[in-house]
């Protein structure tokens, strides 16, 4: 693995949407590298046919009847909105058509 | 132990309440009257709910009048980590994004605090988002150690633990991720349980990392905290990922353990976290040793056992965390909630999104969203995210082996003492490392508490017990024990604090 | 202005190979991970929760009748069904999608390889399932500001998140080679089949023009013998004949551009109703790295085998069978079994059979007089304020003598105005067949006494002189008498 570039941070903020500064893409590319690097070992750990593990007791099946509970009021919805609208949540002009 | 109201354990507070012997409301009054009195320095609360506190108190004290059967911890003030959901009081993460958000709902913990009737004094500071070991991270305040205002409090619950060791909360509410809970327990001479993963709802926890965020009890001692860790525990459905089995019995083994008993309990010491660049400085080395000879007094059996892959804990938390954070964050996006930022009419929503995230977002929240966000792209999710979610099979392993051999694991709870504030903030590597011994356990899943142990240049030192998963009694049990070698309780000894 | 080939000349000299996406909303009571409802119509943000709007700390808790609604489907589709399964996050910025990401499901599918044969032109196809998979829906969003409520030209957008988390099955066919002119048909037959089999387990209404059921629909051409091209992938294609058009659009344009040397590029592409056309959306290569994982706030689910034969047991016979089944019974050919195909009519007919018509009443009315009315109307048949059962009704006037075929047509006017059920309407306009026998045996004495030459014909035995009499009695009548009865008294008195 190629320690990791200030032009790929700037590619990972826009993925994240993080709009960074200048400044900031120095520093995260340096601190990143570090614990990238740290992380490298993990590379030599041999698992082969290990599965993987989440959660500290496997449970499987969980699933809920399709009985409908109560929503929240829609004040209570809108409250907490930046800006909204007609009863919606207005956003600003969309770029462009996504899947 | 003194003769004020906040110097009582949770337990004498309830039975008081319960006898007759004070009012829920005056006990309430006295841990709100102390935040007045010195949270101007610990700044441990990011938002203090006076009224709505003393409004349950006195629901309390109407309905022993009534001679209504109540909980066991009604009356009892509770603070609670500000990355719990409270229905109409500010939740922030101590993050910008969330700044004067008021949820519509409870969490479940929430639910079950005030179904047990504790007056809900308010919500504590942390790391924002609960990254990080020393509430440095706080997007509003540095949360200072009652034992010394120049240090941190630990994190990323430094909130609730110096709330509890200032006595301005006698239990607050905790969450562990890495350590959250028992490290910041152990640097201020608290105790705190994270319990085992799946027994206790995040429902309405704002979450971190999904698959090891753990809620869990803050308290003086180990019976306060098991009294709550029962108020609190249990199969909701609502959260997926919750055990549907019975909570073990901690309130019992708390009691049990106090007894001092610990003979036939063997105690395993893990061999690599002694080892070169793991082991903790001296002082705190020193500290946990007089505890472990404590342990052998008490009849318990010390063996060494061996868990190599715990070498890679450290690591693989820090593939999973991020990775999970990178995708539960991207809710944060100026939208439906929170802070909006940059929107000035021509600017595109893709445009304002980013803005709002920049504004909102501290550094370390930034750091970790990346590294997530590098974790998870193209071409590297099975070498990062799926590779670590292995080694988290061989680090179960460890653990269960290692509980073939002993009943539960001992170890210092971290590495060293509370550092003083900026230390290890220019370096995240250096601050990573408080987690060192607690970060396995969520990565197994199991139970973890941390128990004040004894000083190392004056400030706490903590002993940790880890259990089996769904073992969490006999973490109390271990931890109880100790106590009761302890004349007084540690967070006792503490410095007064300067009232400002 | 895009180049376009023929359509003739574009399949002589490429080869189309076919992908259809297609994603279906299902019709659980709850949404896919919370328990808001679905109902269709509600005032915007009024069907949402903590879990559905993304608030902070929410989690969501998967819906069982949404799972075996799935399990369902990919049984129909022959697929074999997961022993061990999980959702997986799909993380990409939309304001539509509350999380920020979607709870998908990604390397472990419910349901995979699976198939569907379809008929176009006498000819079987096998359509292959690589995957049949469960997730939840988006949002809707309003773009306001612009000419046309488009996303482009929109100064603002308007968000309602009630439709965010309905549980959605997506399902993938593998790359359908080897049709080639009959691409579009293909296509098209796959996607009404797909419909088919899904409203016959009762598990959504697929109803493509409310957007329950929507197609994306992959294209790509080679010249024969070579490898596959590249392919283009176009968007919300969202009736059976979009389907077709669009794929016949994607032929004509891409052979214009290989013919001209250009590049196909990889990217997803909108279908315009009014034109027919396709335009470039978003390109692949800048938006899509999806970062899946596991999703960790859902446990892993393993059917069991039991609990699948239990769901497999449930299943109705498969619509190609029962259409086949069909046939025989009603005694239709093939090309009058393709019509009722065609005309959305198997289940009409089959309700109209159940309610007491007779089989060959029941197809004349929905194919004939009742889809005349849904051409002109621009309606489907099963849209038309008509039930089954009233047509049984008015086939069983008719059959009774009650009503002739005229007099059932002005029956049917009143009913499709909502004046009531057959019997009602036909009492209200007064359109019962003249059944007194007085009245029309005079009618017959006047028409006879007006036509003394015509009678003189059919008392020399010229009984097919008969016409113009029963012509002029049913004129006296105004069409309320019955021909054939008519007929029976002419002769009568002039034998
Ligand atoms: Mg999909
Ligand atoms: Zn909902």
């Amino acid at each position: 693995m190629s320690t990791i570039s200030r032009e790929e941070v700037a590619h990972l903020a826009r993925l994240a949407r993080l709009e960074v500064t200048d400044d900031e893409l120095d520093a995260f590319a340096g601190q990143l590298d570090v614990i990238l690097e740290s992380m490298k070992t993990l590379g030599e750990v041999d698992t082969e046919g290990v599965q993987p593990t989440s959660h500290a007791v496997p449970l499987v099946n969980v699933l809920r009847e399709d009985q409908p509970q109560p929503s929240l009021p829609r004040d209570a919805v809108l409250a907490g909105g930046p800006d909204t609208a007609e009863g919606r949540f207005r956003v600003p002009r969309i770029l462009d058509e996504e899947a | 132990m003194g003769e004020r109201t906040i110097d009582q354990t949770a337990a004498h507070i309830a039975e008081a309440i319960r006898e007759g012997r004070t009012s829920a409301y005056s006990v309430t009054e006295a841990f709100l009257d102390r935040i007045d009195a010195v949270d101007g320095t610990v700044k441990a609360f990011l938002h203090v709910d006076r009224e709505g506190a003393l409004a349950t108190a006195a629901e309390v004290d109407a309905a022993i009048a009534a001679g209504e059967e109540l909980g066991p911890l009604a009356g009892v003030p509770i603070a609670i980590k500000d990355v719990v959901v409270t229905k109409d009081m500010p939740t922030t993460a101590a993050s910008k994004i969330l700044e004067g958000w008021i949820p519509p709902y409870d969490a479940t913990i929430t639910e079950r605090v005030k179904a047990a009737k504790m007056p809900i004094l308010g919500k504590t500071n942390l790391d924002e988002f609960a990254m990080g070991s020393s509430t440095e991270y706080s997007a509003y305040r540095q949360t200072a150690n009652p034992w010394d205002t120049g240090r941190i409090p630990g994190g990323s619950g430094g909130g609730s633990a110096a709330a509890v060791a200032a006595k301005m909360a006698p239990l607050a509410i905790g969450t562990d991720t890495g350590g959250s809970i028992r490290q910041p327990g152990a640097v201020t001479g608290t105790f705190g349980a994270k319990p085992t993963y799946g027994s206790n709802s995040r429902y309405g926890l704002i979450a971190f990392s999904s698959s090891l965020d753990t809620p869990g009890p803050v308290a003086r001692n180990a019976l306060d905290a098991a009294l709550l860790h029962e108020v609190i525990s249990g199969h909701d459905p609502r959260d997926s990922t919750t055990i549907d089995a019975p909570v073990p019995p901690v309130v019992e083994a708390a009691r049990s353990g106090a007894s001092g008993d610990l003979s036939g309990v063997k105690l395993g010491v893990v061999k690599e976290f002694a080892e070169g660049s793991a082991a903790a400085e001296p002082g705190v080395v020193e500290a946990y040793q007089a505890g472990v000879d404590q342990l052998v007094k008490l009849g318990a059996q010390i063996v060494e056992v061996s868990c190599p892959s715990f070498t890679y804990a450290l690591p693989t938390y820090y593939l999973i965390a991020p990775s999970e954070a990178s995708s539960n964050l991207a809710r944060y996006d100026g939208v439906r909630y929170g802070l909006r930022a940059g929107d000035d009419g021509k600017r595109s929503l893709e445009e304002v999104m980013s803005l709002t995230r920049e504004a909102g977002f501290g550094p370390e929240v930034k750091r970790r969203i990346i590294l997530g966000t590098y974790a998870l792209s193209a071409g590297y999710v099975d070498q990062f995210y799926g590779q670590a979610q292995k080694v988290r099979t061989l680090i179960k392993r460890d653990f269960e082996a290692a509980f073939g051999e002993c009943d539960a694991l001992i170890s210092p709870t971290t590495p060293f003492i509370a550092f003083k504030f900026g230390e290890r903030t220019g370096d995240p590597y250096q601050m990573y490392l408080a987690d060192l011994y607690t970060i396995p356990t969520n990565l197994y899943g199991g139970p973890g508490v941390s128990v004040p142990v004894g000083l190392s240049e004056g400030m706490p030192v903590g002993l940790q017990v880890m259990g089996p998963v769904m073992g969490d009694d006999i973490t109390y049990r271990v931890a109880a024990a100790l106590e009761s070698t302890q004349e007084t309780l540690l967070a006792d000894t503490a410095p007064e604090i300067e009232g400002k | 202005m895009t180049k376009l080939n023929t359509y003739e000349a574009a399949v002589a000299a490429y080869e189309p190979v076919l992908g259809l996406e297609t994603h279906i909303e299902l019709d659980t009571n709850t949404k896919m991970f919370c328990g808001c409802s679905t109902t269709f119509g509600a005032e915007p943000n009024t069907q949402v929760c903590p879990v559905c709007l993304a608030l902070p700390g929410a989690l969501p808790v998967a819906n069982k009748a949404a799972v075996e609604a799935t399990i369902k489907i990919g049984l129909a589709l022959n697929c074999r069904i997961a022993e061990w399964t999980r959702f997986a996050r799909k993380n990409y910025f939309y304001p539509d999608m509350p999380k920020n990401f979607q709870t998908s499901q990604y390397e472990e599918p419910l349901c995979e390889d699976g198939y569907v044969e379809v008929t176009v032109d006498g000819e079987s196809y096998r359509v292959e399932i690589e995957r049949v998979h469960l997730e939840e829906d988006t949002g809707k969003t309003l773009h306001v500001g612009g000419a046309t409520g488009r996303i482009h030209g929109a100064t603002e957008s308007l968000v309602d998140y009630n439709r965010a988390g309905i549980p959605l099955v997506e399902i993938v066919t593998r790359p359908v080679p080897g049709t080639g002119a009959l691409a579009p048909e293909v296509a098209r037959a796959y996607t009404a089949e797909l419909r088919d089999i899904v409203r016959s387990l009762g598990v959504s209404d697929v109803r493509m023009e409310q957007g329950s059921l929507r197609c994306d629909v992959n294209l790509s051409l080679n010249k024969s013998g070579d490898e596959w091209g590249t392919r283009t992938e176009t968007k919300n294609v969202n009736s059976l004949r979009s389907v077709e058009r669009a794929v016949r659009y994607e032929i004509r344009r891409q052979s214009a551009l290989l013919d001209a040397g250009d590049k196909i590029h990889q990217e997803t592409r909108h279908f315009h109703e009014a034109t027919g056309e396709t335009s470039p959306g978003r390109s692949k290569e800048e938006a899509t790295d999806y970062r899946y994982f596991p999703e960790p706030d859902l446990a892993v689910m393993e059917p069991g085998r039991e609990w699948v034969e239990e769901l497999r047991a449930s299943l109705p016979e498969p619509p190609r069978q029962r259409r086949e089944r069909l046939q025989a019974e009603w005694g239709l050919g093939d090309k009058e079994m393709q019509s009722v195909v065609n005309a959305d009519a198997v289940d009409l007919i089959a309700a109209t059979i159940a309610a007491g018509a007779s089989a060959s009443g029941a197809v004349k009315w929905w194919l004939g007089e009742l889809s005349r009315r849904a051409n002109e109307s621009g309606a489907e048949l099963g849209s038309l304020a008509i039930t089954p059962a009233q047509v049984a009704e008015l086939q069983g006037m008719v059959d009774d003598g009650r009503l002739n075929d005229k007099l059932a047509r002005q029956v049917i006017d009143g009913v499709l105005a909502g004046e009531g059920g057959p019997a009602a309407v036909a009492a209200a306009r007064g359109l019962e067949v003249v059944s007194d026998t007085g009245a029309l045996e005079a009618a017959v004495d006047e028409a006879i006494a007006a036509n003394p030459d015509v009678a003189e014909k059919i008392r020399g035995g010229k009984h097919a002189a008969a016409g113009a009499l029963i012509g002029a009695v049913m004129k006296a009548t105004k069409g309320q008498a019955d021909a054939g009865t008519v007929r029976q008294i002419i002769l009568d008195k002039l034998s």
